[in-house]
């Protein structure tokens, strides 16, 4: 059992999954938020590659679909990071907790 | 690959064409009067619009990566038809804007990508259709650069988004695990139901449900269309949500057609939940932006009764409905984001009195809250009926129960809104505003879509008819 196999993989992405949504939920800081966003899209990105090479050898679809995530991934960043300077000119801040002109 | 390549595209070609020519003048920086170039774009727009009545085919192209036929050109047809009078309506805000080229260029991306995401036979390229229609979303939705509210709505949207997204790709990736396919057209067979893909049903759900701001995924809703220009708030709730309403009917529901009863207890409780959550809290709402956020909600409920049938009448139903959904929350939005240019005035309290100063505009604001309500002759008595018909046709009494006792909760507060306009007495009411040709065109289409759409039935007919073919 020196192989390392499906299992482990998986076992690394759900946990990655999870510490990124942990982290989105309880951080206050929008860079911080959007990093946690970033480790539950390359969890997704491991799990991809994993299948594709233990259990579909002969199709290429989950490498081509991580490459898409990841290109896509950079897009969003960009456009979440223009967003949060923006809003730093008006607040001074990049916490979430700064930013609450609405409430309901 | 040759004339038919272009025919079953035609939609996308056309609406990048209309991004290219738009993106050529601003390059050239040639152009000085916005009144001259929103006559143009508005042309094209109507064009476009015009231009998906015309032979449409059914045919698969790249590998069966794209899909289409009549009734998802029709679905496209609604969306053109919706951008367009948004286009129309935001005639007022755009007029002296100086980016008014961006505001166009990012909107139909957005629209490109939301006809993709109806078009595709592929997880990757609905994904991919996706973030084309997220992405530049929260950057419209960040569009009053100057505005505290527009950014700090545009943060909450564009982080929620991909987070949303972020756990689809999760069930999407458990779904390439336990069955090595990501075709729409391969996948029904291999979905068995096993617990791994029970889970896939729920990512993919919750993922769907903050785009279509399901209760308990709808906290972002109204910060987002308060903070928002009210043309984006009205393509928000109109047109974002009615693509992913189209996806859900034409893709998602019959790709777990092998976890009826599963995906039927997940709509059960979020319908339940949705209507409820989206009426009492719109009962208490001061901002008339964020009022019609928790109506929409309520009324996603109930689209969402429709597509738990999951019959074909049911979808026409759903379908249906959705179009008089846009004819009278168009309406709506079209006479706030009027009072809303001109005097910057968004509170519910300071319409009254508004039909003293206003009368048109507030028959308008009358007429259309009538049909959001469900009152006949309007066309949203119809709509409501039929989805309350297609939710019983599946036997469960509790869900029509609650839905139909929802539905005098919801004439409760669309009522106070016309009592507000109408009866209210005010010192300072809403000056006499004038209105432009633009604005006039499209309230009037709106107002006249949803008294005929009330009294004929040929719509719902036609609808019926593409859903069989």
């Amino acid at each position: 059992m020196n192989e390392i196999g499906l299992e482990h993989l998986l076992i690394v992405s759900t946990c990655l999954f999870f510490i990124g949504i942990y982290g989105f939920l309880t951080r206050r800081n929008m860079i911080t938020m959007l990093m946690s966003v970033e480790l539950i899209l390359n969890s997704v990105n491991i799990n991809f590659i994993a299948f594709n090479k233990y259990l579909f050898p002969d199709k290429l679809d989950g490498v081509f679909f991580t490459v898409f995530i990841i290109t896509i991934a950079a897009a969003e960043a960009a456009v979440a990071i223009a967003i949060i300077i923006n809003l730093y000119r008006h607040y001074k801040s990049i916490d979430v907790n700064d930013a609450e002109k609405m409430r309901f | 690959m040759g004339i038919e390549f272009f025919i079953l595209m035609k939609s996308e070609w056309a609406l990048m064409l209309i991004i290219f020519i738009l993106l050529i003048i601003k390059v050239n920086g040639t152009y000085q009067d916005n009144a001259k170039l929103l006559l143009f774009t508005n042309i094209l727009l109507a064009l476009n619009f015009m231009l998906g009545f015309v032979s449409n085919q059914s045919g698969m192209l790249f590998n069966s990566m794209f899909h289409t036929n009549s009734l998802i050109a029709f679905e496209k047809n609604i969306l053109n038809f919706a951008t367009l009078i948004i286009s129309l309506q935001a005639y007022t805000w755009l007029k002296n804007h100086k980016h008014m080229l961006e505001y166009y260029m990012l909107l139909l991306t957005t629209l490109l990508g939301m006809f993709f995401m109806i078009s595709s036979g592929n997880f990757l390229m609905f994904y991919l259709g996706l973030e084309l229609s997220a992405i530049p979303l929260a950057a419209l939705v960040n569009f009053d650069l100057d505005k505290l509210k527009s950014s700090e709505a545009a943060m909450k949207m564009v982080l929620l988004s991909a987070f949303a997204s972020g756990i689809m790709l999760f069930g999407i990736s458990m779904i390439y695990g336990t069955t090595g396919s990501l075709n729409f057209a391969e996948l029904p067979a291999l979905i068995t139901g096993s617990h791994l893909q029970i889970l896939t049903l729920i990512f993919i759900f919750t993922g769907f449900a903050f785009k279509l701001s399901v209760v308990p995924f709808h906290l972002w809703t109204a910060d987002v269309y308060e903070g928002a220009p009210v043309s984006i708030t009205a393509y928000l709730s109109v047109v974002s949500k009615a693509a992913i309403v189209f996806v859900l009917i034409s893709t998602l529901s019959p790709l777990f057609a092998g976890l009826t009863t599963v995906w039927y207890n997940i709509l059960f409780i979020s319908i339940i939940l949705t209507i409820i959550v989206g009426n009492l809290f719109a009962i208490r709402q001061q901002n008339i932006k964020r009022f019609l956020a928790f109506s929409s909600i309520a009324q996603v409920g109930f689209i969402l009764l429709a597509i738990s049938a999951g019959t074909a009448l049911s979808n026409t139903a759903a379908i249906f409905f959705l179009i008089v959904y846009t004819l009278s929350n168009l309406g709506v939005f079209g006479v706030i984001a009027l009072v809303s240019d001109e005097t910057g005035k968004e509170n519910i309290d300071d319409y009254k009195g508004f039909y003293k100063t206003n009368p048109a505009l507030g028959w308008v604001i009358a007429l259309s809250l009538f049909s959001l309500a469900g009152i006949p002759p309007t066309a949203g008595f119809f709509g409501k009926m039929f989805l309350i018909t297609a939710g019983a046709s599946k036997g469960s009494y509790i869900l029509v129960g609650i839905a139909a006792l929802n539905m005098v909760v919801s004439l409760y507060y669309y009522l106070k809104i016309v009592k507000t306009v109408f009866i209210d007495p005010n010192e300072e009411p809403i000056v006499p505003i004038k209105t432009n040709m633009y604005l006039k065109l499209s309230l009037g289409v709106c107002m006249i879509g949803i008294v005929i759409t009330g009294f004929t039935s040929g719509l719902y007919d036609y609808i019926y008819l593409l859903f069989r073919l």
